[in-house]
């Protein structure tokens, strides 16, 4: 997690010397599908299923920050809680340090629990109201049957102080703590255990803006001393796009794009990543060059339950061809450490040339000049 | 809210229980209703001490306060005297007051056992319901809506007429009584299961059940820790409001001839008993019915008054 990428040892250096084959990444996650079936009427027959997550690979190494991004209902969550194992796959594999833990049961995972943890969105909802501090962030020791030298209580109190918050307040309710110093309270529980992994699911956007960079900062420095490896799930690249190493764009449970974070913000090669991109509030100078104005997508986002047919954007896309309606296009390098899945990607050469534009395609976003 | 700038020694946290305890205290009306529900249990327990120093035992007869000819108490407001606290019976002249007191000690052990029956099969009911889904959600859902729809009251006055005198060694008004508690707890319980059903729902898709699995919990620990401290507030004010319930259901039983037997009192027999001559004895009437009136109030009152100091969303 670091502004140049330079100094991130492991990973960069493998890649670089082109020794990524013998470093094994963390995580290794091959064709993950998750649908939650809809059922229906009295004989609860099902009906459909939401497709949350549709087929996705990706690889998480060791030291680097991942970021995830996507609109709402795009299936990050889900994504997460799959990688955590909180749910089973429907179909594809997870694999974490070589080990295959798609469908470990509860009594499998336990022992790798101390290696993926998670943390939660939401500030309130995350911490039982009913226990003191002392007892949650004492729960990840109780539960593994770990006793940490000089006992639990020292040790929450050492992680109390580790995520800035008082050591004495061990035996306080989460009621009487604000959303940002719950969201310390649940980065303590997470970090408890001393975990390789962690996924954190939207980690500030219940918070105060203000707020918000204080705990990222924390995240970031806690990354620096630990050596962890994260997975930081967002809903626009404002939070994340300063700490991650690697950025992954999800459409309707696709990774439509998959890129350094350097490669991503100089040359986006998705559309759906551009327009994600002129969303954010603060105008890159670079880009603003290659391309000015803000690309506001119209419509909404189509029903997870039946995804368009081919490419899952065409029914957004301004550079939809016929082409777009009818194949899915895979995820694909076109450049050393940038994948994208699209036809007539941007800041690359056309995948599918010639090929007719979907009449009303241009249309289908709206380009306010600035 | 924060707690950076609070003094070091303040570290004991303010626990839901203690707030709870807090915003009780200050709701005067509730304080009241728990006030009275209080007053009336010690005066159930010590029944026979207050008798004995205010009153006479409940089953003696004092013929010579009866007017002959009327069958109606000699004096006023049915034979009040600073003997007779609350006057005497019609008829045989036992002792209004004593038949009160005693009456309170039924009506409170029917209508709190009762109460314990159905907040033990309910809220383990309702909580497995609630947290495994599926088809035991289904079938003990099921289970609750027959038995909300069944004809409660006509069934345990059959019951009642079956039931031997002596069972299983009981005998008279025990038999009774504790056929009268398991009829109303199983009744009962549905009410409290729909709700510890429905809270268990909400529960458990809260993210600290999540972070809780996360953690490698397995089901009985997410059940045991994590749920069912949140699920002793809702339990806890629906024991309260189930009483008052059970208390009116008890003295409908007995007004009905199907709770305990003479010459055991009971609010409800002497309502029902008041019924006929209530022209002539308007005092013999209005004496339970106050006493009924009053001890569901309270219970109600206090009941609601806990739901609200335990309500996490008040002030
Ligand atoms: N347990 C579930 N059962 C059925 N459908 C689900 C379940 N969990 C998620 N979904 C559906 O899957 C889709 C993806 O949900 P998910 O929570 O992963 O999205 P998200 O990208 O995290 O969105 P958000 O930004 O709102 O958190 C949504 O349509 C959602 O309704
Ligand atoms: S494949 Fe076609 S529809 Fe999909 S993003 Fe690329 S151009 Fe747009
Ligand atoms: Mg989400």
């Amino acid at each position: 997690m670091n502004e140049t990428g330079a100094q991130t040892g492991a990973p960069r250096a493998a890649e670089a010397s082109g020794a990524s084959a013998a470093e094994e990444p963390l995580l290794k996650v091959t064709g993950l599908v998750k649908h939650f079936p809809i059922n229906k009427g009295l004989l609860r027959r099902q009906s459909g299923a939401v497709k949350a997550v549709d087929g996705i690979d990706f690889d998480v190494r060791r030291g680097e920050t991942l970021g995830i991004v996507g609109e709402s209902g795009c299936g990050k969550s889900t994504m997460g809680r799959l990688i955590t194992r909180l749910l089973e796959p429907s179909s594809g594999k997870v694999e974490f340090e070589g080990k295959d833990i798609t469908h470990l049961g509860v009594a499998g995972m336990r022992p790798l629990r101390r290696d993926v943890q998670m943390i939660f969105q939401d500030p309130y909802g995350s911490l039982n109201p009913r226990h003191t501090v002392g007892t949650i962030v004492g729960a990840p020791f109780k539960l593994q049957k770990v006793t940490p030298e000089g006992g639990v209580k020292a040790e929450v109190q050492r992680l109390l102080s580790l995520v800035g918050l008082n050591p004495e307040h061990y035996n306080r309710y989460p009621h009487e703590f604000s959303g940002g110093q719950r969201q310390r309270i649940g980065i303590a529980r997470a970090l408890a255990l001393k975990p390789k992994l962690v996924v954190a699911d939207e980690p500030v956007s219940a918070l105060d803006v203000s707020i918000q960079a204080q705990v990222v900062n924390l995240l970031d420095d806690l990354q620096e001393e630990l050596g962890l490896t994260y997975v930081i799930i967002a809903h626009d690249l404002s939070v994340i796009r300063h700490v991650s190493d690697r950025i992954a764009v999800m459409y309707l449970g696709k990774i439509v794009e998959l890129a350094d974070r350097k490669s991503l913000y100089e040359a986006p090669m998705h559309p759906y990543t551009t327009a994600l991109m002129s969303a954010v509030p603060v105008p890159d100078p670079r880009r603003r060059g290659a391309k000015s104005g803000r690309i506001l997508l119209k419509g909404d986002v189509p029903s997870p339950i039946s995804p368009p047919s081919g490419c899952r954007f065409h029914t957004r896309c301004w550079k939809a061809t016929e082409l777009c309606t009818t194949q899915e296009p895979p995820l694909v390098a076109l450049k050393t450490g940038h994948q994208v899945a699209c036809h007539h990607p941007e800041n690359a050469p056309d995948q599918a040339p010639g090929d007719k534009a979907l009449p009303g395609a241009a249309e289908a976003v709206e380009t306010p000049t600035l | 809210m924060s707690v950076a700038d609070v003094p070091a020694k303040a570290i004991e946290g303010r626990s839901p229980g203690r707030i709870a305890w807090m915003r009780l205290k200050r709701d005067k009306v509730a304080l009241t209703g728990g006030v009275v529900v209080i007053f009336l249990i010690l005066v159930a327990v010590f029944a026979p001490q207050i008798v004995s120093l205010l009153g006479h035992p409940p089953n003696e007869f004092h013929e010579d306060l009866i007017d002959p000819d009327l069958g109606t108490p000699i004096g006023s407001f049915g034979g009040v005297s600073s003997d007779f606290l609350l006057g005497v019976e019609p008829t045989n002249g036992r002792d209004v007051f004593s038949r009160i007191l005693y009456g309170a000690r039924i009506s409170l052990i029917v209508a709190f056992l009762a109460a314990f029956v159905s907040v033990v099969i309910g809220s383990l009911l309702g909580a497995l319901a609630g947290f495994l889904g599926g088809w035991v959600d289904g079938v003990i859902s099921r289970l609750m809506d027959l038995l909300l729809a069944f004809p409660q009251l006509l069934f345990t006055i059959a019951l009642v007429s079956v039931v031997p005198n002596s069972l299983m060694g009981l005998e008279g008004s025990s038999v009774r009584m504790a056929v009268l508690i398991l009829v109303i707890g199983f009744f009962g319980w549905p009410y409290i299961g729909r709700i510890v059903r429905g809270q268990t729902m909400s529960l458990r898709e809260r993210e600290y059940v999540e972070a809780a699995r996360s953690l490698g919990a397995g089901r009985g620990y997410i059940l045991i820790k994590e749920l069912l401290p949140n699920l002793v507030a809702p339990i806890l004010v629906y024991s309260t409001l189930i009483i008052p319930t059970n208390i009116l259901t008890e003295a409908a039983l007995s007004f009905l001839g199907a709770g305990v037997k003479p010459p055991t009192a009971s609010w409800g027999k002497m309502l029902s008993d008041a019924i006929p001559i209530y022209q002539d004895d308007p005092m013999y009437m209005v004496v339970p019915g106050i006493t009924i009136f009053i001890t569901v109030l309270a219970f109600n009152l206090f009941g609601d008054g806990l739901r609200d100091a335990l309500d996490p969303k008040g002030s």
